[in-house]
């Protein structure tokens, strides 16, 4: 099962290497990572997404929870969690129509379009990693010549 | 020095501030090596009351800090110097850290300007060391190390236990600063403690008492919190039969009727079967390591598991139980007593369990067999035993020996024997029972060793010697890397490769060479000898056992087996 963990941790250096080394150490597997400094400059917010049966989660959250430089870890429930990933893709263009038929796409997905060159242009997606795969799927035809993603942020709906 | 009275505040270098918060905190001895980048530190030795224990090794200075911590349980402390130093100490700090050993290790760095020049004796200890550290400071500036030293100690003892690193750069050793020691600290994301559920105790003890074939399985956890009276009371009060993991060996006494000693790999056949037939576990601070279990899938379907640990993070980790209680295991043993004393409940011995385990005891006892020589291994232990005083310490190298000592030496004394059983490092035995002896001189310290492994730290002599601490090494000399024999004899088809040490050195003269007491014993009344004479000495004694190369540890559970297709002797 796919999984979010969102987790408070101290902003120092190194948290983020050993975060990491945590997963790599106890053979699991970071899906996306995003991290990001908080209101408070003491703290960071660092969203992991994560492949695992349920007792490999436990597990995962368990020994990020020892750790002495989290906060706070949270398994949070992706329906209610609002979760989002950026996205930029290049795209070529090879025909006349195609700059055209691109940027209908990315409007249906609500992405934003950039750089518009005679042979490439840019689509920047901020989706679900679903959605933002659905609209791959779609843009593979036109040819995707690069692509960059942030990984997931999410946080938890109040009350929720 | 410049002293601000209004502010307690003192002008001191890093160097001094670690030794002076070292002293607040108990410290009385280090074990380490000088090198280039922790010279200030070591300068501060001829102005502090902290007694420095010169090693030949940094990984020996760390294994001597972690049985000083083991025996003591307060952080035992290492010092080496920056790169190989630093990555020669690496391997006792994942020893202490798989066996939730207290220690700390201080590093010299280079300074904070050359960290990542790939300067001269510079190593990432910091990275390196990150999976195998309960925690690691580097103070970046002279200011900062008092309260690493206070974080450092407080870490490594509280809680699960581990090793904590503080690496500090040259330049921070010499820098000057203006220090405060604070008595009072936070660290946020730490909890080294939660309290009990005691719903969950409650939980437990119905399913104690409604289990027709209860055992007690009580790991290295009982030990590290000192529940050995907790334990007893729990098993005499509801008449339960206690087996331990290896690293519980001796939380409970082994001559007492309830005892069936160690279960796995290289259990006691009476643990192993009783293990294996019962209904109920109350497992108490254990991992539940493949070693001790072998795998558990083969019965755990109708064994009810209870699970105490003060790890949260052990619960599930490698078993699924029934009921789990997180929390200091003696604090949840004492919980279980008020409640089972609330209910007045005694359990008598007439039961067919307990007569059921009484027998099991009693066939293995007659039935298992021992090696025929005058010099078997189970003969050799246990002629120790007879003459050593219950409160002496005993630790052990990593083998065949190791083995025969959890099958044939028993712990009479809770809490008296050590051995590194979670990384399983060869060479701790020596190094550990000298920071033991350091931490207990008043009682005699023995390391039971096999010849291969003794020789991977056998140049701790020189410690023992010249620091006066008088230890006694108990080689089982096979004159081979024993256990490795034992498996490509077994595994193998006798293809002996890379195992013979061929009668090389000389036991006897090498610790003369080094100045400590040499003795050979080639027969059980040369034993006897030997032991009293090593027991008498106030110097360390080398007493060097010739063994039969192709004795065997057995019973045997092979790796990826359950514990019921255990090999016995034939």
């Amino acid at each position: 099962m796919w999984a979010i963990l969102s987790l408070l941790v101290e902003n120092k250096p190194g948290i983020l290497f050993k975060i990491t080394h945590m997963f790599r150490s106890r053979n699991f597997n970071i899906d996306s990572i995003s991290v990001g400094v908080t209101e408070n400059p003491e703290f960071s917010r660092m969203t992991i997404t994560t492949f695992g049966d349920e007792k490999q989660i436990a597990q995962i959250v368990k020994q990020l929870d020892k750790m002495i430089d989290t906060l706070e870890v949270k398994e949070l429930d992706e329906h209610k969690t609002v979760y989002r990933e950026l996205s930029i893709f290049k795209i070529k263009l090879s025909n006349a129509n195609d700059s055209m038929e691109i940027n209908k796409l990315a409007n249906a997905y609500g992405g934003k379009i950039h750089d518009v060159k005679k042979n490439s242009m840019m689509v920047e997606l901020t989706a679900t990693p679903d959605q933002i795969e659905a609209f791959q799927e779609l843009a593979k035809p036109f040819g995707i010549l690069e692509v960059a993603r942030t990984g997931v942020a999410a946080l938890q709906r109040s009350g929720a | 020095m410049a002293i601000d009275l209004v502010n307690k505040m003192e002008t001191m270098t890093g160097a001094k501030a670690l030794m002076t918060a070292m002293e607040k905190e108990g410290v009385k001895e280090v074990f380490g090596l000088p090198g280039g980048a922790n010279l200030p530190m070591y300068d501060e030795f001829a102005r502090c009351n902290i007694r420095h224990i010169l090693t030949r090794h940094e990984q020996s200075a760390a294994h001597m800090a972690d049985g000083f911590g083991r025996v003591s349980r307060k952080p035992g402390v290492c010092f080496a110097t920056s790169g190989p130093g630093a990555t020669n100490i690496l391997t006792g700090i994942a020893t202490a850290q798989a066996d939730s050993a207290p220690m700390v290790a201080v590093t010299g760095q280079v300074p904070v300007a050359m960290i990542g020049k790939d300067a001269f004796q510079e190593s990432d200890i910091i990275g390196m060391s990150n999976p195998v550290v309960k925690y690691a400071f580097q103070p970046r500036d002279a200011s900062e190390v008092p309260a690493a030293v206070r974080k450092g100690f407080f870490i490594a003892q509280t809680g699960r236990p581990g090793p904590v690193l503080i690496d500090i750069p040259k330049d921070v050793q010499i820098g000057e600063a203006e220090m405060t020691f604070p008595d009072e600290f936070k660290i946020r994301g730490y909890h080294p403690w939660a309290d009990p559920d005691v719903v969950n105790v409650e939980k437990a003890v119905d399913m104690l008492l409604n289990s027709e074939k209860p055992v007690i399985l009580a790991g290295g956890g009982t030990i590290i919190s000192s529940a050995f009276a907790e334990l007893q009371v729990i098993a005499e009060m509801l008449m339960i039969p206690v087996v331990t993991t290896f690293k519980g060996k001796g939380s409970f006494p082994e001559n007492h009727p309830l005892s069936l000693g160690p279960i796995g790999m290289h259990g006691h056949a009476e643990a192993n079967k009783i293990m294996t037939e019962a209904d109920c576990v109350l497992a108490i601070g254990t991992r539940f390591s493949d070693r001790s279990v072998g795998t558990f899938e083969a019965f755990e379907k109708r064994l009810k598991i209870i699970h105490m640990d003060v790890d949260p993070a052990e619960i599930g980790k490698n078993q699924t139980t029934n009921v789990a209680v997180v929390g200091d295991v003696r604090v949840s043993l004492r919980i279980m007593i008020k409640m089972l004393a609330k209910k007045a409940i005694k359990q008598t011995e007439e039961n067919n369990w307990l007569k059921h385990v009484k027998e099991t005891k009693e066939y293995w006892k007659e039935n298992l067999k021992l090696h025929p020589g005058e010099m078997g291994a189970a003969k050799i232990l246990r002629k120790l035993r007879e003459l050593l005083p219950h409160q002496s310490i005993v630790t052990t190298e990593v083998g065949q020996h190791q083995m025969w000592a959890s099958l044939f030496f028993d712990v009479i004394q809770p809490g008296t024997f050590f051995s590194s059983t979670g990384l399983g490092t060869m060479g701790w035995g020596f190094p550990a029972a000298i920071g033991a002896k350091v931490a207990k001189p008043d009682v005699h310290v023995v390391d039971i060793a096999g010849d291969g492994s003794f020789s991977m730290t056998e140049n701790s002599l020189a410690t023992a010697v010249l620091e006066d601490i008088p230890v006694i090494v108990f080689i089982l000399n096979n004159s081979s890397l024993g256990m490795v024999a034992q498996w490509q004899r077994t595994f193998y088809k006798r293809r002996m490769i890379g195992v013979d040490q061929q009668h090389c050195p000389d036991y006897v003269k090498l610790a003369e060479s080094y100045g400590a007491q040499g003795i050979r014993a080639q027969s059980m009344d040369e034993l006897d000898r030997a032991i009293k004479t090593a027991l008498s000495s106030d110097v360390a004694t080398v007493i060097d056992i010739p063994i039969d190369p192709e004795e065997d540890v057995l019973p045997f559970v092979a790796p990826g087996t359950s514990l019921s297709e255990m090999v016995l002797p034939s």
